[in-house]
């Protein structure tokens, strides 16, 4: 699903790069923990898988197709098998819950018909039924994370990235966004989600890849978020 | 593609910002009006040059009594002269199209209609009138062929081309023309910078609808299309404008105050504005397109 092969990232502005030389392999259907401290490359990571940035050195492959090589007008159909969840929901304030969902179906130029039928059922799928019809100021952190995530998912990509996504969130909230991500990665979307809630990474046992300095520090299969930390 | 989608992102993005949209309608009006003002200035002179040019001729004045160029100085034209200068200019067919001597009695006949109503009519005599060959010629450009040929000559006091006094007429309307052209330049300079910034601030007030739009996967022709659809519609609402006007200027002041009062001459007629006015449309829209287009470019990035 991806491949990070001798990956470096070397932004302009900084001498350090960003990832330095950095290999790794993520499966079809893995849920993967990023962790690290900040600064230690987590977002260049992610950021490289959407293509928002080209490695320095090095290839990135997402679903078979090196990115490097991939032209612009083609990024588009990329994005639409990833879908993305950020700490900070990105909702757009004037659109109700379903608008919102609905947003990511309309400007990749789905039908109507398509969109009024998928919206309720993805909405249903992140436990938001019944609130379709309010706007995100009117929602807890938790329900505005769902929305952004029922957003994400309405395509069905078969890879969900998640920034940070319970960042804003407190423990109990968090539970429940993490038992989404769960439940949409058994439903056969790869799952990488970036983190510092080393409670949540210790209860899940996921695959953990950590990054420090740019380089792989720990890759564990059923791992925790750190030693003795 | 979703029009009811577009349609609708662009009457938001048209509302959002309407103190710009209203900026750019008013400076596109304005550069266009000034752009097609000039275009008609030139259809005017175009239309005058077919008018006057067709009624000009080239008059060889003979030598009178009282003329004292060095070319009359035999004393006033003869018979064998006036004979010669009118085979010479047969023999000058086709730059010449046709000839009409005018004698002394007939100068004075024109002369007393042109000035009826001026008390100067009462102090020239028939005999202070030159008789005069009346030459119009087919191209009235070739007229230093004429003058080559005739002026100094015995019998001949002087070659005049109407057309001179024309010329200098149709370079002060060539002068305003120009002057026009230039504001209107500098006016669509302008236009250009503001739709440059009026695209940069609608790219950033929106910024979080793009970076979605962005990350879901739209096309970059779709995340730009509205923008790109805004821009036209203001700059197609400013060409309107200016088209409006100019068809006021056109049957206010051209058709309603300049031809009644200015009748010896013909004024330009609405197939000049119609021939202007899809110019100045396409001249608007595709620039406000190409503007936006290249801000986009560089603001909404993939």
């Amino acid at each position: 699903m991806i491949l990070f092969d001798r990956v470096t990232k070397q932004y302009a502005s900084q001498q350090r790069p960003a990832l330095d030389e950095l290999s790794v392999e993520i499966e079809k259907g893995e849920f993967v923990f990023l962790v690290g401290p900040s600064g230690s490359g987590k977002s260049t990571f992610l950021r490289l898988i959407l293509r928002e940035e080209l490695p320095s050195r090095g290839s990135v492959w997402v679903a078979g197709k090196d990115l490097g090589k991939l032209s612009n007008w083609k990024i588009p159909t990329l994005r639409r098998q990833i879908g993305t969840v950020f700490q900070d929901f990105r909702l757009l304030p004037n659109k109700t819950v379903a608008e919102n969902v609905a947003f990511a179906l309309e400007v990749i130029g789905k039908p109507k018909s398509l969109i009024r039928k998928v919206v309720p059922e993805v909405l249903e799928v992140v436990g938001l039924e019944g609130k379709e019809q309010r706007r995100p100021d009117e929602l807890s952190g938790g329900e505005q994370q769902r929305v952004a995530i029922a957003r994400a998912f309405v395509n069905r990509p078969m890879l969900l990235i998640a920034d940070e996504p319970t960042g804003n969130l407190d423990p109990a909230t968090s539970v429940g966004i993490m038992k989404l991500l769960d439940r949409i990665n058994r439903l056969g979307t790869t799952v990488v989600m970036s983190t510092h809630d080393s409670a949540i990474v210790d209860q899940m046992r996921r695959r953990v890849i950590e990054l420090e300095g740019g380089q792989l520090v720990r890759d564990q299969s059923r791992g925790v978020y750190g030693y003795a930390r | 593609m979703r029009v009811t989608f577009v349609a609708s992102e662009v009457g938001s993005g048209l509302r959002r910002n309407l103190t710009m949209t209203l900026a750019v309608i008013i400076t596109v009006a304005v550069s266009l009006g000034l752009f097609g003002a000039s275009l008609l200035v030139r259809a005017q002179v175009s239309t005058m040059k077919d008018f006057w040019y067709d009624k000009v001729e080239v008059s060889i004045f003979l030598c009178g009594k009282g003329s004292d160029t060095p070319s009359c100085s035999g004393g006033p034209v003869t018979d064998a002269q006036r004979d010669q200068i009118k085979a010479d200019l047969e023999s000058l067919k086709p730059i010449v199209e046709s000839i009409y001597y005018e004698s002394k009695a007939e100068a004075y006949q024109r002369f007393k209609e042109q000035f009826k109503n001026s008390p100067i009519v009462d102090n020239v005599s028939e005999a202070a009138l030159p008789e005069s060959f009346r030459v119009k010629l087919s191209d009235p450009t070739k007229y230093d062929v004429v003058a080559s040929a005739f002026a100094g000559r015995p019998g001949i006091e002087q070659v005049n081309d109407q057309r001179q006094i024309l010329d200098k007429f149709f370079r002060l309307l060539g002068g305003l023309q120009l002057v026009a052209l230039l504001i209107a330049i500098a006016m669509l300079i302008v236009t250009v910078l503001l739709i440059v910034n009026t695209m940069r601030v609608a790219a950033f007030s929106r910024r979080r609808e793009t970076s979605i739009m962005r990350l879901v996967g739209a096309s970059n022709f779709f995340i730009q299309l509205p923008f790109l659809l805004e821009a036209a519609f203001a700059a197609g609402a400013g060409a309107l404008l200016a088209i409006g006007s100019l068809m006021l200027t056109k049957a206010v002041i051209i058709d309603g105050v300049l031809a009644p009062s200015f009748q010896f001459t013909s004024f330009v007629g609405w197939d000049a504005v119609y021939t202007i006015a899809p110019i100045m449309f396409v001249t608007g829209v595709l620039l406000a397109g190409l503007a936006a287009f290249f801000t986009l470019r560089k603001y909404l990035r993939v």
